[in-house]
């Protein structure tokens, strides 16, 4: 038995690792080499230029701007999407207050849970699109309409709060899926601890802020590093949402959005590939830090 | 990176790969992956089939092989090639098929096939996926057109193909020296208005800026936005209009200079001055509103007499076709003249052969790639086009005898009218990057409360960090 233990599960790893080496790692290894090249993507010809690409990617403008706008949903997405969706969660498990000793929801949870996670099964584009009609810089966008009732002047949304706005869409859509998981994460702590706090006396904020939050901790670390991600990427809606792709004049781009400009518009994949290693150096180095940085304290129930 | 147009490249793969292997930051293995990637075919030219050259077969396409074609599902629609070229085509050549399929995405569609050498025998080359004609030129993967252009029409006797085309065709699908690209619609451009909007309000095309600024003046009077783009993806009929404008003060050499990327082209006195007028004109006339809009968004609301002036080509009032009311009656103007001591009159107009159609090089039937053309631009071809499309072909006369909507009825009076004083520019097809900077420079103009200072600096350094690729 002990003898064929290898064999055994080299076996069932081969396939599984092959497929993963030849559809995962390749292509990474691959965008790695052709970044070292000036490959235009329109002929089997390129040469060899080393680090050129890279280097050319620290002076370009549009590259900073992009980066910048990244730290910037870094910072507000985890921020606001976690807080809205701590509340919501909360309120939906244990809002409505206690009845025989249990915490129970707000009134009409149960369909508050699927309007919220609505949002979630829409595709990206559709969202897009929908976005694109609210924002609508004129009277007939939704937004616009509602402000004009109070006689405030339309507000060009994508003009001048482009990011914002972006950042308003991105909420709106991850909201959802992070109140399910907080429920979830909520539903599996143990009722006696409630039980014990409302006993002491503790108010629903003391035991949201006291217990709730401290013993969830290591799901909002997670939501934590996949909001992130998100943020490092916000491709599709910037192409849907944004004026002239990014625009205007860079004003909301990302670096997903240079690549696909500098590779599918400008043929120039070789630097387009070097984005990509960049991109992903940073969505790396910012999932290690973000797992890495809260291991200590830990509370455990 | 040095000029690759007109001599192969430099290095061979295998070289490539062995300097690669040299500077020691590959391993080995490694670039066996890298080449398994990205180059799928060979160096070597395919050998592409052909047949004997006769009088009736000049260009020498073998009979039997078929052809592949591949056409841009936009604007123009495939029936045109459907319906009219691809059944001449094969009435021709009976026993060779024409293989054809379209697409919306003509980059992602077609790119993997010239980077593995496989690609289709004629592209159409269009939409806003387009691919870079420039940097296919520039990787060997177009045909010379020179012998299609000398062979002689199909349809029109005594004239080799070359002779039937309007002047400046070949001239605009050439890059360093030799012809790469067919543009086979002929587009007019300038500012498009409702003739029936105008009829009502006894209002008349205005040929001089003051004019045009009055006119202006009595259409905001009336709330109607006098003059507007659309911000969020049309930038780019905008800095059309300014470079027109330009040239109509400098003369058409300010375009020539700015294709050529020469020094200072863009802080030339024409188009500061062009820039000057025009960001006045989008500060006092536009909405800021518009440069969240989309291009069909913007033309809708002309649709609905809310838009006095839209810049726009000929392509319009086709596309338009589905939301213009009855008697809305498109009607196109040159673009006013901007001052008194104007180079060109103010009939000049940007007009240029347009819609890419090219050969592949590496294709495996490239002469009948090159027929498939010839078919095109025959005088039956061009007039098919022209009836399912309403677009002008290139092909002179080829609209005679047709009935023509009121929209190219008046781009065709447009075009007489202006005589020798057409011109175009090439650079935004020739460099991406000055395309993209030019689009947000223009909003920033038009709606940003930008001037035309920074315009034509923010230009002139996006060009001077532009490697010189082609000229003209």
């Amino acid at each position: 038995m002990r003898q064929g233990k290898y064999p055994f599960v080299i076996g069932f790893l081969i396939a599984p690792l092959a497929l993963y080496g030849m559809f995962v790692l390749r292509p990474i290894a691959a965008a790695v080499q052709v970044s070292m090249t000036n490959w235009s993507g329109l002929s089997p010809n390129f040469d060899f230029v080393g680090l050129e690409n890279f280097s050319k990617l620290l002076d370009d403008d549009k590259v900073w701007l992009a980066a910048k706008h990244h730290v910037f949903l870094l910072v507000t997405l985890p921020v606001i999407t976690i807080a809205l969706a701590l509340f919501f969660a909360f309120l939906l498990n244990m809002g409505g207050g206690t009845r025989g000793g249990m915490m129970t929801g707000v009134w009409g949870s149960k369909f508050y849970r699927v309007v919220f996670f609505l949002p979630q099964v829409l595709a990206v584009v559709i969202v897009g699109v929908i976005f694109g009609r609210v924002y609508a810089p004129d009277g007939s966008g939704v937004l616009n309409r509602f402000l004009g009732l109070f006689g405030i002047d339309a507000v060009p949304f994508m003009a001048e709060y482009g990011l914002w706005s972006i950042l308003g869409v991105l909420v709106w859509q991850a909201v959802g899926f992070y109140v399910v998981l907080f429920a979830a994460g909520m539903s599996s702590i143990p009722a006696e601890i409630y039980e014990a706090a409302v006993m002491d006396g503790a108010s629903r904020v003391t035991i949201f802020f006291r217990v709730t939050i401290p013993l969830l901790m290591e799901t909002v670390k997670v939501a934590w590093v996949y909001l992130g991600i998100l943020a490092m990427d916000a491709f599709a809606l910037v192409m849907v949402l944004s004026i002239d792709e990014g625009g205007p004049d860079g004003a909301t781009t990302v670096l997903p959005v240079q690549i696909y400009k500098s590779g599918i518009r400008e043929s120039d994949y070789g630097y387009a590939s070097a984005l990509g290693v960049a991109l992903a150096v940073f969505t790396i180095i910012f999932a290690v830090l973000s797992l890495r940085g809260g291991k200590r304290n830990a509370v455990e129930h | 990176m040095s000029n690759h147009t007109d001599s192969p490249s430099a290095l061979s793969r295998r070289s490539v790969l062995r300097r690669t292997a040299a500077v020691g930051l590959l391993a080995t293995p490694a670039a066996g992956l890298l080449s398994a990637c990205v180059g799928g075919g060979t160096d070597e030219p395919s050998t592409s089939a052909t047949g004997q050259v006769t009088a009736e077969n000049p260009l020498g396409v073998s009979v039997e092989t078929p052809v592949e074609v591949v056409i841009f599902d936009g604007g123009l629609g495939t029936k045109y090639a459907t319906d009219v070229h691809i059944p001449s085509y094969e009435k021709k050549f009976p026993k060779s098929k024409v293989k054809f399929s379209s697409t919306q995405e003509v980059s992602t569609t077609l790119q993997p096939r010239f980077a593995s050498n496989t690609p289709p025998d004629m592209v159409n080359n269009a939409g806003s996926k387009l691919m870079d004609q420039g940097k296919l030129v520039e990787a060997q993967q177009v045909a010379d057109l020179s012998d299609l252009f000398a062979a002689p029409s199909l349809d029109i006797a005594g004239k080799t193909v070359g002779e039937t085309l309007i002047p400046g065709t070949i001239e605009q699908g050439t890059f360093n020296g030799k012809p790469y690209v067919l543009n086979y619609a002929y587009t007019v451009f300038g500012l498009w208005y409702s003739g029936k909007l105008f009829k009502d309000n006894g209002w008349a095309a205005p040929t001089t800026w003051a004019d045009f600024t009055a006119l202006l003046d009595k259409m905001k009077a009336k709330g109607i936005t006098p003059y507007s783009y659309a911000g969020a993806n049309a930038a780019y009929y905008q800095y059309l209009v300014i470079l027109t404008t330009a040239a109509k003060i400098g003369g058409a050499d300010v375009l020539k200079a700015i294709d050529n990327l020469e020094p200072n082209a863009w802080k030339s006195d024409a188009v500061k001055q062009a820039a000057t007028l025009w960001g006045e004109i989008g500060a006092k006339y536009g909405d800021k509103a518009h440069l969240g809009l989309k291009h069909t968004e913007v033309q809708l609301l002309q649709n609905q007499y809310k838009v006095g002036f839209y810049p726009s080509g000929s392509w319009l009032e086709n596309e338009q076709s589905k939301d213009t009311p009855a008697g809305f009656d498109y009607q196109v103007a040159a673009i006013p003249g901007a001052t008194a001591s104007d180079k060109l009159p103010a009939t000049g107009l940007y007009a240029a052969a347009g819609e890419m159609y090219f050969v592949a090089s590496k294709g495996g039937n490239v002469q009948g790639g090159k027929e498939y053309l010839r078919h095109m631009l025959s005088k039956a071809g061009a007039k098919g086009f022209t009836e399912l499309t309403k677009s002008l072909t290139v092909v002179t006369g080829a609209a005679e005898g047709l009935t023509l909507s009121p929209g190219l009825t008046s781009a065709n009076a447009a075009l007489t009218a202006a005589g020798a004083a057409n011109f175009s520019f090439r650079w935004d097809a020739w460099y991406k990057n000055l395309d993209d900077e030019c689009r947000a420079a223009t909003n920033e103009l038009m709606f940003q409360g930008g001037n035309a200072d920074k315009f034509c600096s923010r230009m002139q350094a996006a060009a001077d960090k532009t490697e010189k690729k082609f000229s003209r």
